[in-house]
């Protein structure tokens, strides 16, 4: 009994100190964001806020890193992707679990090779056919793709087969409804909660992605938020120790904010995503 | 005859409804890929035409790139990052996940350390690589101020300065961004294990050890199977991290990985687009050999074990018999 009782305290000892890993770089950054950068220099570690951050501010704006407008950005796109992503993958769902068709299956293979797929094989490709038709600089190539998501049709179709009843999509046929007024009035009421779980990891890959909008998107006024963090390294910030934590603060706190708001959801997904084998 | 007339009758909404995402693969996924596999054959250099001229010898780029010694290395670093942050991840996740599903051992507030675990994961990785660049700073940065008042280490490490700790701390960030979110999906795992198994280990007097070894890690092979190949078309990808954290390569190139090696060729000034496609089909063959034959040597296992267990079920069914 008394073994298990030292074990046990062992046990939680390694989760603290798990947990502090996870939480202790975010701190040491919003207490550094505060501070100056002699008083950084002279002593890097410090759980003592202080009263810079106003003059940090000042330091930060100087360079091209810009947090409302990589903000903006980041939402235009991401917000963009994720309603394109969740809707056109719910409908392909449904085309796929509601009729029977001929290449069905071949379809559904198609899509579950396609997530196999890693996407740096086509970015070279990608760049040369957007700069072309003249999209580079543009929001639409890092959008509207998204109405293609395998990832997305895999969930919703196992969440449809699942939840659709079909007697109630004949029934909405007799009363006279069309195929398509059927899918955006009963259908997707009903996929509701698997709608918000996707749009909430659709919205945070697309909102973290970096080597698409940063090989796209060179006009200053278009970067988003991952282009923006990386900014930090240039030289104008070289020797503003202070003005770094505090741009690192400003980038990660819309998605602390997101996670504080749904972390159970996004666990309750991750958790969905596994067990799909 | 009027039922199968109303079938077909809807057939073609199957075909409508799956037709944007049809399209939209074929724009912007399929035709870039095929693109980039005609650029890995023609001599395209340069400011971004699109003009395409095959070379005389079609396989020029190729050949390049297998004599390429910072391209060889760069693979090379990218297999060695991913397998040293995928080893220690998997073990830790899985112990956590065996600790968090005991329920003997009936872990207290498990929901507050799964969120705490996983928050790193959601935080952009840009970010995480800036952060990390400047909690290692050198020679005064939190890190080594923590080391230093700990006593672990008497003077600042210059961790980006030597090849062995500039990859640690790269292997280690993809690790500390990875494992709660494989401890989560190898939890669902655990408790997707038909619960009658653990019962019956529990009658036969299993102590937790052996029921962890003999019952849910063999239960397990599928969802680990599926982290492992997912994480293994991941890894090959790396690029955020390496990217921003050590200033794209590294010391002796000791974190350059093989995106991070497409990007340079391709936007890093000289606008080599011929080698960085040749560069990406290779990965691209290279990831698919390996994440298949994970496949296969698992699946072949699975078939050896069940061979084997069917050849033992046999020679008992002839000895009882005798």
């Amino acid at each position: 009994m008394k073994k298990f009782k030292i074990g046990k305290f062992f046990l939680y000892l390694f989760l603290i100190v798990l947990s502090l890993l996870s939480v202790l770089p975010f701190l040491i950054m919003f207490v550094n964001a505060t501070r100056s950068t002699p008083e950084i220099q002279q002593q890097a570690l410090s759980f003592i806020p202080s009263t810079y951050l106003v003059n940090n501010w000042r330091h930060l704006m100087v360079g091209a890193f810009n947090p409302f407008v990589g903000f903006q950005n980041s939402f235009i796109i991401s917000a963009g992707a994720t309603i394109l992503a969740v809707y056109f993958s719910s409908l392909t769902a449904y085309g796929i679990v509601a009729y029977d068709w001929k290449f069905k299956n071949a379809f559904f293979s198609l899509i579950m090779t396609i997530l196999m797929i890693p996407g740096t094989i086509a970015i070279i490709g990608f760049f040369q056919f957007m700069w072309q038709i003249g999209l580079n600089n543009s929001f639409i190539p890092l959008i509207v793709p998204a109405i293609a998501s395998p990832g997305v049709v895999f969930f919703m179709r196992q969440y449809l087969q699942a939840t659709l009843s079909l007697e109630m999509v004949e029934a909405a046929r007799i009363d006279g409804s069309g195929e398509f007024a059927t899918f955006n009035k009963i259908v997707l009421p009903i996929m509701k909660p698997a709608l918000a779980t996707q749009a909430i990891f659709i919205m945070v890959g697309t909102w973290n992605q970096l080597f698409l909008p940063l090989v796209l998107l060179s006009r200053q006024q278009l970067w988003t938020m991952p282009i923006m963090v990386a900014q930090l390294q240039g030289n104008i910030y070289r020797t503003e120790f202070g003005a770094v934590w505090l741009g690192l603060a400003l980038t990660v706190l819309p998605l602390f904010v997101v996670y504080a708001l749904l972390s159970k959801y996004i666990i309750a997904g991750v958790a969905l995503g596994g067990v799909k084998e | 005859m009027k039922e199968k007339k109303s079938k077909n009758k809807y057939a073609k909404y199957g075909y409508l409804f799956s037709l944007p995402f049809m399209i939209t693969f074929l724009v912007f996924s399929l035709y870039p890929i095929i693109y980039t596999f005609m650029i890995s054959f023609s001599d395209l250099q340069g400011v971004a035409t699109g003009d395409i001229n095959m070379l005389s010898n079609p396989f020029q780029n190729y050949m390049d790139m297998f004599n390429n010694q910072t391209f060889r290395t760069s693979l090379q670093n990218t297999v060695v990052l991913w397998i040293s942050n995928f080893i220690p991840q998997i073990v830790l996740a899985t112990v956590l996940a065996a600790w968090f599903t005991n329920k003997q051992l009936n872990v207290k507030n498990s929901g507050f350390f799964k969120t705490l675990f996983y928050m790193p994961n959601i935080i952009t990785a840009a970010s995480i690589a800036i952060l990390f660049g400047a909690l290692f700073g050198a020679p005064t940065g939190p890190f080594n101020d923590l080391f230093m008042r700990f006593g672990f280490i008497d003077s600042p490490v210059h961790w980006f300065r030597n090849p062995t700790t500039a990859r640690a701390t790269v292997a280690f960030i993809q690790f500390w961004m990875w494992y709660g979110s494989t401890m989560i999906i190898m939890i669902a795992g655990i408790n997707g294990i038909n619960p009658a198994l653990f019962e019956a280990a529990a009658i036969d007097g299993a102590t937790g050890i052996q029921t962890f070894l003999k019952v849910t890690l063999p239960q397990l092979k599928p969802i680990v199977l599926f982290t492992l190949v997912t994480s293994f078309i991941g890894g090959m990808q790396m690029f955020d991290i390496p990217m921003l954290l050590v200033d794209r390569s590294g010391p002796d190139n000791a974190t350059l990985t093989a995106a991070v090696f497409v990007f340079n060729q391709a936007f890093g000034g000289a606008r080599l687009w011929n080698r960085a496609a040749a560069a990406s089909v290779i990965l691209f063959v290279v990831c698919g050999i390996i994440a298949g034959s994970l496949f296969f040597f698992f699946r072949d296992q699975d078939a050896i074990a069940v061979k084997k267990a069917k050849k033992k079920a046999m020679n008992a069914l002839k000895e009882g018999n005798a």
